[in-house]
């Protein structure tokens, strides 16, 4: 395919289709067969036993909370949850899977049928979910140096998992993401997931094909392995689209493999020696016993949910008057819908806690890699801080800096404003001087100005604010420099 | 049911088990003639039968979320063909 103008054309002939398996690990205190720590960050191989690391003769027992945090997902996520459920043994060979089988689910998953809704465009868009079924996590390979060994820490065999897969609904890797924020949000609402992607408690998978549009059926799929962050769902499959078309343009075929993501190059890598392996002869694990799970299990759930993203969603649109694109934002974590909450309670407009919040805040957490958890500033003191803007004590333009300093130091906007001497200047006379100032140095910009060229208030305003350090009240700014250039 | 040599040479990678080239005739006849055997079962009416997974009525065998006991490392790592005192260690696995 040809790079430029022609490439981007090319593209746009082709439908995205893409599907994701997303493997969350569950917050239980104890492993899924056994009572091992799952705690992370264990020294190597202490949090194993004989049933985890595979002794002969040993039995696997079910947690029951493992199963609990799967309903619970479930029941939020839309599912039908299966009345009988069973475990079945997936059979391969692999230095961190001690057993030679890993336990899953295969036929008669616990949850099937469910959906998700995301934004996109200010559109709700609805994300079938297949199945949500429960398995054991495997130990971690380590490879490190170039001696002729890997090494294995089994700490990790045994933590429950959820792995949800989800209908080929989505339609490009934004989706992809948008529905992976989705799911996260949902896991952590419901807190049976810390939904940390770098540490590894969400792992995502992805399958994704193109077609031309129009065509009905699916083009041929490669699955992509290794996503281990927000930022690859993203990257990988944007390559992995531009590859497959490629290889169409150029007359090729798209043949069916995993394909490993390779976050350092930017590409995704042909793993050739997952190709014989795929032939797992699940069958019915005969050391665990069936779930059956009641109604009145299901409705005892049901009542311990707690209010789910979406919502929550449409109580900030109708209840504060949000736009959806903001009361989606705001909703996606609990953390942060709690912390704008608190604000609007404490006192302030609504709509001015939710741009502060979407704009100086998060662009900060962003920068520094946090989230609103790790920081000092309570939402009390950003309310104190709106009261002063409100009451014209500081300007709209020094109140950032006051955030910012607020953010840094965890001090009440009054105390920021008081040693660092913000407060606004409404004295008129005061303003009036320093505007006298300005238009006594600019002669020609006062004649362009009026000769018609209105855009130099800008300039005034701006040398104006300059010399007041930003401190001028801009209304009274405005009201004299229109007074004193109209003459 | 008869077993060709590819699906012997097949299996037998998958059980990780080391064929000679001499042994696949072999072994496709002598497993060929236990599937056979088995495949008498498949003379019966099971029609109105459920498929069985488990035998034991049994359902919800479950224990709370408890934590106990792990084993010391060192037992942990006793049986193992190699270590280093800390991890196993295994032929290099290439990705």
């Amino acid at each position: 395919m040809k790079n430029g103008v022609d490439a981007s054309a090319i593209m746009k002939k082709y439908e995205v289709v893409i599907g994701l398996e997303v493997h969350a690990q569950l917050l239980t205190d104890t492993k899924i067969f056994c009572r091992c720590s799952t705690k992370f960050g264990a020294e190597p191989n202490t949090q194993t036993c004989q049933v985890c690391i595979g002794m002969p003769g040993v039995l696997p027992v079910m947690n029951r909370k493992a199963i609990e945090y799967a309903i619970r997902t479930g029941l939020a996520m839309n599912c039908s949850i299966a009345p009988y459920s069973r475990f079945a043994r997936k059979n391969y060979f692999y230095p961190d899977l001690p057993k030679n089988y890993q336990i899953s689910q295969y036929e008669l998953p616990l949850c099937e049928h469910g959906l998700v809704e995301i934004i996109i465009d200010n559109e709700v868009k609805r994300i079938g979910i297949t199945r949500i079924h429960m398995e054991e996590d495997a130990g971690k390979n380590i490879h490190e140096g170039k001696g002729d060994h890997s090494f294995v820490d089994l700490n990790r065999t045994g933590v429950p998992l959820m792995e949800i897969v989800s209908e080929p609904d989505l339609r490009s890797p934004r989706e992809a993401a948008e529905y992976m924020k989705k799911l996260r949000g949902i896991l952590r609402y419901l807190g049976v997931c810390d939904g940390n992607m770098e540490q590894g408690s969400l792992r995502c998978d992805a399958n994704i094909s193109v077609r031309p549009f129009g065509q009905k059926e699916f083009g041929t799929r490669t699955e992509l392995k290794n996503i281990n962050s927000f930022k690859f769902v993203e990257k990988a499959l944007e390559y992995e689209i531009k590859r497959q078309i490629s290889v169409i343009e150029d007359g090729g075929k798209i043949i069916q493999e995993t394909r490993l993501w390779d976050s350092a190059a930017g590409v995704t890598l042909s793993m050739r020696s997952k190709e014989e392996a795929h032939d797992y002869r699940y069958f019915p694990e005969p050391d665990l016993a069936p779930v059956v799970v009641g109604q009145d299990w299901i409705a005892e759930i049901k009542k311990s949910l707690p209010e789910l993203p979406d919502e929550k969603r449409n109580r900030f649109m109708t209840q504060y008057g949000l736009p959806d694109h903001d009361a989606e934002l705001l909703t996606v974590e609990r953390a942060v819908a709690d912390w704008f909450e608190l604000a609007v309670q404490a006192g302030s407009q609504p709509k001015a806690v939710a741009n502060w919040m979407m704009g100086d805040l998060m662009r900060m957490l962003n920068e520094d890699n946090k989230s609103i958890e790790d920081v000092t500033l309570k939402p009390d003191q950003m309310a104190g801080m709106l009261k002063m803007i409100d009451e014209g004590t500081i300007s709209g333009k020094i109140a950032k800096t006051v955030f910012e300093a607020m953010y840094r130091t965890g001090k009440n906007a009054e105390d920021i404003v008081k040693e660092q001497g913000l407060v606004q200047i409404s004295d008129t006379s005061e303003i009036e001087k320093a505007v006298d100032d300005i238009l006594a140095k600019s002669p020609g910009e006062i004649e362009r100005f009026r000769a018609g060229d209105e855009k130099l208030i800008g300039f005034f305003v701006g040398q104006v604010m300059k010399a007041t350090k930003g401190k001028a009240n801009p209304k009274i700014l405005n009201d004299l420099l229109i007074k004193k250039l109209r003459v | 049911m008869k077993l060709s040599n590819d699906e012997v040479i097949h299996i037998s990678r998958l059980s990780r088990l080391a064929l000679s080239g001499d042994d696949t005739g072999l072994y496709a006849t002598q497993l060929s003639s236990i599937i056979e055997y088995v495949e008498l079962l498949n003379n019966l009416d099971t029609t109105s039968i459920e498929p069985t997974s488990h035998i034991i009525p049994l359902d919800n065998v479950m224990v709370e979320d408890i934590p106990g006991k792990s084993l010391p490392r060192e037992d942990a790592l006793r049986n193992a063909p190699d270590s280093n005192g800390r991890f196993y260690r295994v032929p290099k696995i290439i990705e």
